[in-house]
């Protein structure tokens, strides 16, 4: 009975270390993992200069544009403080969209503009279908401000 | 009513349970599936809207969310069984984690390359070092390292011990793929996998997924007591009640 005891409490204390490190790991992951630079830490320098970096952020609504190739598109990405400029010559994720998160991975030209060679679409938790997800947003803003028409809102006709 | 439990660890006498055990779990496997796959194709709406606009593709979630939490599960039932072994180092917890490991590898493989084909038309990458993907991978590395150290050791016992404590390290990845990603602000939230939040899903999109999810739980019951009725014999050859198996025609 002692020796296995002994194992017990050996087992248990590998499982208590195993979830300390974890707990740890975890902490690590949710305060300083570098995965994309802001568009405020940009314009602060804080990005490595002539390397390839990530920017994220979201898209800013009404800035995409297509340029006369047709290939490349310009928009602007925003963390709601500072915005930059994006342009990317290929094709766009499916659920690329304007006011919705982007990672972009490139590099920062001198005109300020960051050239991207990879744009990836973030996506959200909610799997609706497109009438309930209406139904949901025009619900939604009708109980925020009653003045706000339904026409109105961003996003409630796509 | 005292029931003796270890009445059931003997090899000997749990090689017959498991056989009968196997088809129950091979129809509930089979019903369950055909039940989340025909909802999953047929009930549940083309595609998604809102914030979230979706395409046909979306569909790829029937397999790819029950694969990942069976990935992540078989993970701690695997780790259980061999932290029973080294404490009460009773043969038949080891051959159970020996059993459930390939199966384990199997849906985290699965996991990895539907995630890889639904990523390429939403994100725009087959692949990227977030977070979850990351710590997912290192998992399936997990599974093979557990593999193949038991079968590089030819001593069995020593092979269970050892094998046993790289399951027990491992099992740091299994809270670190569930919690890289759900984290309380979306925009902190540095990665691509998405948050889940079952509450945010379609009542029939979430009635295949769970369905299907069920089915995978019941596949991996069959498939592991399968595997450990083989590992029994194998282990066993040298003792009676297998010789005596093998000379009535293997039917026990």
């Amino acid at each position: 009975m002692k020796a296995r005891q002994k194992r017990m409490i050996f087992v248990g204390l590998a499982v208590l270390g195993v979830g300390a490190a974890s707990a740890l790991a975890l902490s690590a992951l949710n305060s300083n993992i570098a995965y994309f630079f802001s568009p405020s830490q940009v314009l602060a320098n804080e990005a490595p200069p002539g390397h390839v970096f990530r920017l994220g952020g979201l898209v800013t609504p009404g800035t995409m544009t297509r340029e006369e190739d047709g290939l490349t598109v310009k928009f602007d990405v925003t963390d709601n403080a500072e915005t930059v400029t994006v342009a990317y010559t290929g094709i766009l994720p499916d659920l690329f969209s304007e006011g919705q998160g982007v990672v972009t991975k490139g590099r920062l030209g001198n005109d300020g503009i960051f050239y991207a060679e990879e744009v990836l679409a973030k996506h959200d938790e909610e799997y609706m279908p497109p009438e309930v997800a209406d139904t949901l947003q025009t619900a939604h803003a009708s109980g925020v401000g009653e003045s706000v028409s339904a026409s109105s809102i961003p996003g409630a006709s796509n | 009513m005292a029931l003796n439990w270890f009445r059931f660890a003997a090899p000997a006498s749990f090689y017959p349970i498991a056989g009968r055990l196997v088809p129950v779990f091979w129809v509930l496997t089979a019903v369950l599936l055909l039940v989340g796959l025909y909802w999953g194709f047929f009930e549940t709406p083309d595609r998604l809207g809102g914030s979230n606009p979706q395409k046909e593709y979306y569909r790829i979630i029937f397999i790819h969310v029950p694969a990942a939490w069976m990935s992540m599960w078989l993970y701690v039932v695997m780790v259980g069984w061999a932290a029973i072994g080294l404490v009460f180092n009773t043969r038949l917890s080891f051959m159970m984690a020996n059993a459930v490991a390939p199966t384990g590898a199997i849906f985290t493989f699965l996991a990895l390359w539907t995630g890889s084909f639904w990523g390429r038309p939403s994100w725009g990458t087959y692949w990227d070092w977030d977070p979850r993907l990351t710590t997912e991978l290192i998992l399936f590395f997990m599974y093979i390292g557990y593999i193949a150290l038991h079968s590089a050791i030819d001593d069995t016992r020593r092979a269970d011990r050892a094998a046993a404590l790289l399951a027990i390290v491992g099992l740091v990845m299994v809270p670190l793929i569930f919690w890289s990603i759900n984290c309380p602000d979306p925009s902190q939230c540095a990665a691509l996998h998405q948050r889940s939040n079952l509450t945010q899903i379609e009542g029939n999109i979430l009635f295949a997924m769970l369905m299907v999810a069920l089915a995978f739980w019941m596949y991996s019951f069959a498939t592991t007591l399968m595997r450990l009725r083989s590992i029994i014999l194998t282990r066993e050859a040298e003792n009676t009640w297998v010789r005596d198996l093998v000379s009535k025609g293997g039917r026990p």
